[in-house]
């Protein structure tokens, strides 16, 4: 469904992605882990058409990133991107005049749900608040790609079980899911597949259980062998 | 529930169904929850709960019904069958941690005897 091939982006003297070729297919749920400054943020932004590569192709059904391609794919960034002086009921009929796939309902549901009361401005919402406001517009919408960088991200239990369960509700096999994160344990019984990058560079990707099984541990000891414990402790 | 990160994740879902009918809160014919309320219930990949019920389909444990869902096999012998399972699991690993700590046959008799 999503093809990466070669992708490569630099800035400056940084090579953000270097060299990832991925392909995503329908029906699966993906993790994509790797701490800090790894380029997921870049690698999804390029999918989400915010950033071009500096070389490689990214093709979305055959298609060029592009009006289809933004169509279809819903990108959650980490950063708030709400113009402030809007609520959060006004954010929501902002989403549904931009994406014909946004459900009205849905998001209204989805702010009951975290507790976010309609009438606040995005001005005024604490961070904690302004992630959940971000993930109850992105996950209202009927996506077929839905990217969510770091979801679970300063949101409290209760809501992390919200998010969780509207993304398993979402879910159909038409659908793909990523989710970049670097707490992996909330994400672990969720994913179908996990995909590993460290400093830009792809270095290991498979089926959830596959993984589990062929190294004998949880993706979660996975990720502190491949990143090093002293730099698992210091994320965040 | 929490998973244990040695064994698959369908595995232990579908060890927690077994038991669930062994001890008798799932009874023969009961329907199962969907496979989309399965991941939720669990919070698993909903492919992850495909796999459960195709596993238990599989082990006889449960069958479809086209369009109206899974059901827990009607079959008398299962809660027995399961039973069986699952004492023969346990009992193992008892023994042999009673052995490793040097009691013999007589003592683990007559240790369960005055603790049951």
């Amino acid at each position: 469904m999503l093809k990466c091939e070669n992708v490569v982006k630099k800035y400056m003297l940084t090579t953000a992605v270097d060299d990832i070729s991925l392909n995503l297919e329908p029906g699966k749920i993906y993790a994509l882990l790797g701490p800090n400054g790894s380029g997921k943020t870049t690698l999804m932004k390029m999918i989400a058409g915010l950033v071009k590569p500096t070389s490689g192709s990214i093709t979305y059904k055959g298609q060029d990133i592009g009006v289809f391609s933004k169509s279809e794919i819903a990108y959650m960034p980490t950063e708030s991107y709400f113009y402030s002086y809007m609520s959060c009921e006004d954010i929501g009929k902002y989403y549904s005049d931009f994406f014909s796939d946004f459900s009205l309902d849905k998001y209204n549901m989805l702010l009951e749900n975290m507790e976010l009361n309609p009438k606040a401005k995005a001005s005024k919402l604490s961070s904690g608040m302004m992630a959940k406001l971000k993930l109850a517009a992105n996950l209202s919408r009927d996506a077929k790609l839905t990217m969510l960088d770091e979801p679970l991200n300063g949101i409290d239990i209760i809501a992390r079980d919200t998010v969780i369960n509207t993304i398993i509700d979402n879910f159909s096999p038409e659908k793909t899911f990523v989710l970049s994160s670097h707490l992996v344990d909330e994400l672990e019984r969720i994913i179908d597949s996990a995909i590993f990058i460290k400093n830009g560079k792809y270095v290991l990707s498979g089926s959830a259980e596959e993984l589990r099984q062929e190294h004998g541990k949880s993706i979660v000891d996975l990720y502190k062998d491949i990143y090093g414990g002293a730099s698992y402790a210091k994320v965040n | 529930m929490e998973f244990k990160s040695n064994i698959p994740i369908y595995i232990q879902v579908v060890d927690d169904i077994k038991k669930q009918i062994a001890n008798g809160i799932l009874k023969p014919g009961d329907k199962l929850l969907s496979t989309r309320e399965l991941a939720t219930h669990y919070t698993i990949n909903p492919n992850t709960s495909m796999r459960v019920y195709s596993e238990l389909e599989a082990e006889g444990i449960t069958f479809t019904r086209r369009g109206l869902g899974t059901f827990v096999s009607e079959d008398i012998n299962l809660v027995k069958r399961l039973k069986d399972e699952m004492a023969e699991t346990l009992i193992q690993g008892f023994i042999e941690e009673f052995k490793a700590i040097g009691y013999t046959k007589e003592e683990i008799i007559d240790f369960i005897q005055e603790k049951y």
